[in-house]
This record gives C-alpha cells, sequence and structure tokens, in this order.
C-alpha cells in the first residue's frame, strides 16, 4: 500500500503543482495581453504587482513624485534606472531595435527627440491613454516637439524647457569697472555684437587671470538655436551650411575667439569645472539647468550672478518623456508620466532643480514668477528664466542636430587653438556635416 | 585488460559474445576517439557563439548600408571599404593609433625587462615590490586618466606647474599631436609596465642559475648578463609580451576618450583618434555598415602588425650560443 501511495501520488503532486504553476504563468501572460490593449485584464486584478521602470540620464529629483504615485496606485513599484547622457539615447536607440531591453518609462532630451519622432511605431500613442487633453496647458513648440513626423501619433510629453540666461561674476565686472548690478548688465548687451562690444572692455581693463567667456562653443549653440531656422528646415533636411543664421553665428563666434575673449575651455570638461569654481572667466551661457551644474562646482553663494542673454530669448535643452512599445503596463506609465508632468510636480522640480516648467500658465504662478536664487545674490530667476522660454521663435529639431553642433563645434575649437583659419575651419565643419546619414 | 580477456578464452566465440566485444569496441573506440572533443567543445561553443559569430555577423553588416532605426537595409556590397580607403580621417586614426602604439610599447617593454632584472635578484620584501608593481594594473581605467587628466591640465595641471619651474610656459597637452600622443601613451605605460614586469619576472626565473654563476666567475658585469644571457633566454615570453601589447596598443580607446573629455572625435582636429574611437564616433552616429568596416579593417591591421611584430622579435634576438 504504501509502495503504491508512493507509485502514484508522487506524480500526481508534481503534475498537479506544474499544472499549477503553468497557470499561473498563463495568467500573468493573460494580463500583460490585456495590458497592451488597454489594461482592462490589469484592471481585474488588484492584487497583481506591476513593476515599472524609468530610464533617465542625471537627477531629476523625481523620488517625491514616485511615492505619492504610490499612493493612488499601491500596486506599483517603481525602479528608476540612470545612465551617462552620451550613452543614454545610444542605448534606446538599440534597445528599440533589438526589441528587448527598453524600460516603461524614457526620458529623451530635446536634441534627440528628432531621431525618434520619425518612427511612431516603436512607442505608444499617448492619444490612446488620454493625454492629448493636456495640450492646452503646453508651450505650443514644446508640445510639437513631441509629436510624431507625420502628426499622427504624441509620443512624448514635455518635462522641463532650458529657458536661457546668461551668468556672470559681479567680482570681475566690479574689477573692470563695468555695471555689476542685474539690470545695468542685462542692459550692456541687448545685442550679441554688444556682447562682443562689452567683452572687448573687459579684457582692456586687464582682469588679472580672467577672461571674458568660457568657449565660443555654447555661444554658437545658443545663437543658432535663437534664430527661426537652424541645422534642419521644416522637412528635416540638413540646410546648415546654406543658412545665413548659421553662417552669422559662426562668424559671431570667431569674432569673441578673435578678440581674445575665451578662455578656451569646452563646456563641461574638467577643467571648466575648475574655471567656474576658480573665477577664470567671467560669464557662461545659461539655460535654466546649468545654474544646477554651477552650484556642484561650490563657487561660493553669490559669486556667479544671472543677467538676460543678448538677442532676447532663447532655449538649450529640455526633455521629453515616452514610452516604447516594449513596456508592459502603458496605462499605468501613462499614468505616471501624467503625474511627473503636471503642474505640481513642475513648481516643485523648478524649486529642487531648476527644471523650467513648460507649462506658461505656471509662469504668471507666484511660485514660479517669484522665486528668487539666494545663491545667485537673490537673482530673480523665476523672472528671467520663463520671459526667456516665452521670447522663443520654435525651431525644427532634427534628427541629428547633436552631430551637426558637434562638427561646428570641433570647428570653431580648431580657430581657437589656431590650427586653422576661419574659413578652412567652417569648409571642414561642413565636410563633416555631409559625412551625416 | 578487459578488452584484452576474451583472447584468451579457449572457447570459440559465439555470436552474442562477438557482438557484445564489438559494442564494447565501438564504445572505448568513441571515448577515446570522441572523449577530448566533448571536453574542450564548452570553450569553442563560447567562442563561436561570442566570437566567431560577431565576427562573422559584422562582416555582413559591413557590407550594407545600415541604420538601426529603419527596418530595411540595404546591400551596397564593398561600397562602405570603398569610401573608407579613401577617408582622411582613417588614415588619420591609423598614423594615430601606431604612433601612440609605438611611444607607449617600446619604452614600455624595455622598462618591464630592465625591472623584471632588478627584481630577479634576491630582495627584501619581494613579494611586496612584487604586489605594488601590479597595482596600476588592477586600478580602474577611469580613475587613472581622470587623475592623469588633471596632472596635464593645461590652467592648473601639476606637470604644468612643474614645468614652469624650468621656464617652460603653460604646455596644451591635448591640443597638439606631439604632446597629445606623449600624454597618453604615459597613461598606458603607467598602468602596463607593471604587468609586462611580472611576466618577464617569471621567465627570468626560469633560467638557470648556473649560468649566471658561471658568467659572474668569468667577470661579467650584470649588464652584460642581461644582454647575453637573460634577454635570449626568455625570447619566446618577449614574442608573447609583444605580441598581446600589440594587440592591446591596435585597440586603445578608454584612453583618449576620457582624455579628451568624452570627445568623440578625440579631439576638435582629431589630433588623438585611435582606430577603435573612429568606429566608436561612427556607432554613435548609428551608421553601422561604416563602423563595421572599418572593424574588419582594424582586424586585419591587427593580425599584419602583430604578424610583423612576431618576425621582428624572433629574428632580432638570436638563441643562446
Amino acid at each position: 500500500m504504501r509502495k503504491l501511495r508512493q507509485r502514484f501520488l508522487t506524480p500526481m503532486v508534481a503534475v498537479s503543482a506544474l499544472a499549477m504553476s503553468l497557470a499561473a504563468c498563463g495568467g500573468d501572460g493573460g494580463g500583460d495581453g490585456g495590458g497592451t490593449t488597454g489594461s482592462s485584464a490589469a484592471a481585474s486584478q488588484p492584487g497583481e504587482k506591476i513593476k515599472l521602470t524609468v530610464a533617465l540620464f542625471s537627477d531629476f529629483h523625481y523620488a517625491p513624485l514616485y511615492e505619492e504615485f504610490k499612493k493612488t496606485h499601491p500596486n506599483v513599484e517603481i525602479v528608476e534606472r540612470r545612465s551617462q547622457f552620451n550613452d543614454h539615447h545610444t542605448n534606446l536607440i538599440t534597445q528599440l531595435t533589438t526589441g528587448a531591453g527598453a524600460a516603461d518609462v524614457v526620458a529623451v532630451e530635446g536634441g534627440y527627440v528628432g531621431a525618434f519622432t520619425p518612427v511612431p511605431g516603436k512607442f505608444y500613442n499617448l492619444k490612446d491613454y488620454g493625454l492629448d487633453k493636456r495640450q492646452s496647458e503646453y508651450l505650443d513648440w514644446k508640445w510639437q516637439l513631441g509629436v510624431s513626423n507625420d502628426g499622427s501619433s504624441l509620443m512624448g510629453l514635455g518635462t522641463d524647457v532650458g529657458g536661457l540666461a546668461m551668468c556672470y561674476r559681479p567680482d570681475l565686472f566690479k574689477k573692470a569697472g563695468l555695471p555689476s548690478d542685474r539690470e545695468g548688465v542685462s542692459a550692456l548687451w541687448p545685442t550679441w555684437d554688444a556682447y562682443v562690444e562689452t567683452g572687448k572692455k573687459f579684457v582692456a581693463a586687464k582682469v588679472a587671470g580672467a577672461k571674458f567667456t568660457d568657449g565660443p562653443g555654447e555661444h554658437f549653440r545658443a545663437m543658432v538655436e535663437q534664430a527661426p531656422v537652424g541645422f534642419y528646415d521644416d522637412q528635416y533636411k540638413i540646410v546648415a551650411g546654406a543658412n545665413p543664421e548659421v553662417r552669422k553665428a559662426y562668424d559671431m563666434s570667431v569674432k569673441i575667439i578673435d578678440e581674445g575673449l575665451s578662455a578656451k575651455l569646452a563646456a563641461f570638461t574638467p577643467p571648466w569645472n575648475t574655471g567656474i569654481a576658480k573665477g577664470t572667466f567671467a560669464t557662461m551661457v545659461c539655460p535654466a539647468w546649468k545654474t544646477g551644474t554651477i552650484k556642484d562646482q561650490k563657487p561660493g553663494e553669490g559669486t556667479w550672478d544671472i543677467a538676460a542673454v543678448p538677442g532676447g530669448g532663447g532655449n538649450q535643452g529640455g526633455t521629453h518623456l515616452m514610452l516604447p512599445k516594449q513596456g508592459k503596463h502603458p496605462k499605468e506609465a501613462a499614468e505616471l508620466i501624467d503625474l511627473l508632468t503636471n503642474k505640481e510636480s513642475q513648481i516643485m522640480l523648478f524649486k529642487e532643480a531648476s527644471a523650467l516648467p513648460s507649462l506658461p500658465v505656471l509662469y504668471d504662478d507666484p511660485a514660479v514668477a517669484d522665486y528668487v536664487n539666494p545663491y545667485f545674490g537673490n537673482a530673480p530667476i523665476g523672472k528671467i528664466f520663463t520671459s526667456a522660454a516665452k521670447a522663443l521663435k520654435p525651431q525644427r529639431v532634427g534628427p541629428k542636430a547633436g552631430d551637426v553642433l558637434l562638427a561646428f563645434n570641433n570647428g570653431l575649437q580648431r580657430v581657437e587653438q589656431g590650427k586653422q583659419n576661419a574659413e578652412e575651419a567652417w569648409a571642414q565643419a561642413l565636410k563633416d556635416v555631409g559625412r551625416i546619414k | 585488460m578487459a578488452t584484452r580477456a576474451p583472447d584468451r578464452l579457449a572457447v570459440p566465440p559465439n555470436r552474442p559474445v562477438r557482438s557484445r566485444r564489438l559494442r564494447r569496441h565501438l564504445v572505448h573506440q568513441l571515448d577515446v576517439k570522441g572523449s577530448p572533443y566533448a571536453y574542450v567543445a564548452p570553450f569553442f561553443l563560447l567562442f563561436s557563439a561570442f566570437g566567431l559569430f560577431p565576427l562573422a555577423y559584422t562582416a555582413w553588416v559591413s557590407l550594407h548600408e545600415w541604420t538601426l532605426l529603419s527596418d530595411e537595409q540595404t546591400f551596397v556590397g564593398l561600397d562602405n571599404f570603398r569610401t573608407l580607403l579613401a577617408d582622411d580621417y582613417f588614415w588619420n586614426a591609423t598614423f594615430n593609433t601606431l604612433s601612440i602604439g609605438v611611444l607607449s610599447t617600446a619604452p614600455q617593454l624595455l622598462l618591464a625587462i630592465w625591472l623584471a632584472h632588478l627584481l630577479n635578484r634576491p630582495l627584501r620584501a619581494q613579494t611586496f615590490f612584487r604586489i605594488t608593481l601590479l597595482l596600476p594594473n588592477v586600478t580602474s581605467v577611469v580613475a587613472v586618466v581622470v587623475i592623469f587628466s588633471q596632472l596635464f591640465g593645461r590652467d592648473f595641471g601639476m606637470i604644468n606647474w612643474m614645468l614652469s619651474w624650468f621656464g617652460v610656459g603653460g604646455v596644451a597637452w591635448n591640443e597638439g599631436v606631439a604632446t597629445s600622443h606623449a600624454a597618453i601613451s604615459v597613461m598606458i605605460m603607467w598602468r602596463w609596465t607593471g604587468y609586462n614586469t611580472l611576466i618577464f619576472l617569471a621567465a627570468m626565473q626560469a633560467v638557470p642559475r648556473e649560468l649566471y654563476e658561471a658568467a659572474t666567475l668569468d667577470g661579467a658585469s650584470g649588464f652584460t648578463q642581461l644582454r647575453k644571457i637573460t634577454i635570449p633566454m626568455i625570447r619566446p615570453t618577449t614574442v608573447f609580451v609583444v605580441i598581446t601589447s600589440t594587440i592591446g596598443a591596435m585597440q586603445i580607446l578608454a584612453e583618449p576618450l576620457l582624455f579628451g573629455s568624452y570627445s568623440i572625435s578625440g579631439g576638435p582636429d582629431r589630433q588623438y583618434q585611435t582606430l577603435s574611437l573612429f568606429i566608436y564616433e561612427n556607432f554613435t552616429k548609428l551608421d553601422f555598415g561604416y563602423a563595421s568596416a572599418i572593424s574588419w579593417m582594424m582586424f586585419a591591421f591587427i593580425v599584419l602588425v602583430a604578424g610583423v611584430n612576431y618576425l621582428l622579435t624572433r629574428r632580432a634576438k638570436g638563441g643562446l650560443t
């Protein structure tokens, strides 16, 4: 009897256990399948644990917002992945192509959004989750950036915009005998020509150990992005060589070099960081998020101040959140990005991370408009950056705008290092741009 | 033994016994002939999956106009290779790779042999010195390059600060071709000299002591002994080290990339863009066909350069006579 039981019972238990686990798998798979079509299945299983991954390229200060999301979605667990800026977007492209590994929610920076808008099939259409109702809240140009090239799909929701300003060192301006208060400094440079003229005065005053600015690269980028058409035309064709605005920006940047205004430091390199802390240059182009970069170098409170950027408004950078098709829980993911980009969140992120909201309605909100930053001599950064973002003329950003910019920046650096004259560097930059496919 | 046993049986073998013998014989044959292959199979399976397949697939990709996000890839034959051979930037990268390779490898190997020679004598705290030699090698390459980039900084670098004592003004190390190559070579040497020293040291310890004793009795100096005994005796190791260093030098990526603060063009004038960096640049531009073509050219170069070095090192140091 015992033997018999052993002979039959054990396999029966094993088989039923197997069947149960298979059933569990099937249930899981069913939930996933339901998720892709609108997630009615997911909703009908309240006990199911959902894991959402969020891929970012730096600290976006989202942690408290995740906690808030979990209050309304107790069954959702959020895991954040961060990678290096340069690798982040390349990784995403690889993941989309190979069909595996992409996070549920991905951050895509403004310069790269154009690389993805030609392929709406790889992302969920946020309209399907009702997020197109947010359109009226947004800056129009920021909203349009997240729409696919054929206009059929809403691919991303904007988080922040990089309203432009000019950061400067009041102490060095004082030494050079220039006005050092915010309004006075802003009045020095209504145009880029006036900016260079101010630079000449600064150089003539011979302030020991300091140049007028870091390097021409970021200035070139700002000038190009202020123009109505930049590197790409409306048909996403590269027009950098033929566009007189690009040439104008290039010539102005060469002038910055020729007049000896530049400290020959490329932005975001270690020597540039040292320069910020030690004050080897007096001005730098400053999108809202760069105030965080400055703070990280610990130059000391009040060392840097913020004035208006020459040439009116402008934008540099800013991010969109997108949902790759590989994600299994688009409904929850869409609800998460809705929360991460809503009014309260954007105000919180503005204060925490200097991320300028992309919702113009907030620009008149006292929490943003009257915000002053004690680290920058109580600069009214709310007012400065919002007026820059409002004054911006929207521009088409092409899929490889980053590579085009790099070609010109390399050219400017060759001029700066005395390896080529302006014409040779321009010709080689155009040749490099021509190689971009 | 067991297979021989039936021979000694006087009984004429009937059918079943014969067939059993045959089967046993076959199994034995299979074991002798087949098992060694089974034992080495895991390596070759892994190598096929992670070495051979990517190699072949890269060759296939290199014949296409291959971009990631579009779903169709056009076959273009050898077009990528044709473009490559006419590309100034490719030859510039090749020159940089060879230049950095020679600048870092040649002095490094001489230094390693010399250090190994010094360590090959009876020393107090021998293990301490040997471990110290290996330390630079276990340091993360990122840390090494970040520190060295600070040392070679133009405005606040320590090397320029020391040069200023001798009246040499601020050298912009990463602007010039020669200066940037020198700086990168120093980083590579710092990391790999100790590692190669230990390999040389291991070889030197296998050289019979009697040779040195005889040479000492004959009145040969330390340097003569190094030249006439040690170097000829460790020739196979030298060949090995030269080849591995050559391959390593041809694939330099992290040092120039980080030295240029993540500049994928290896400086604005491509003054220190190596072949690996050139591949990396084209991969990040998502031009996969072209990047794969460069990878294959680089593979060919490595085989060529390693072969030439092998012949040179074999010929240069004749056997001990």
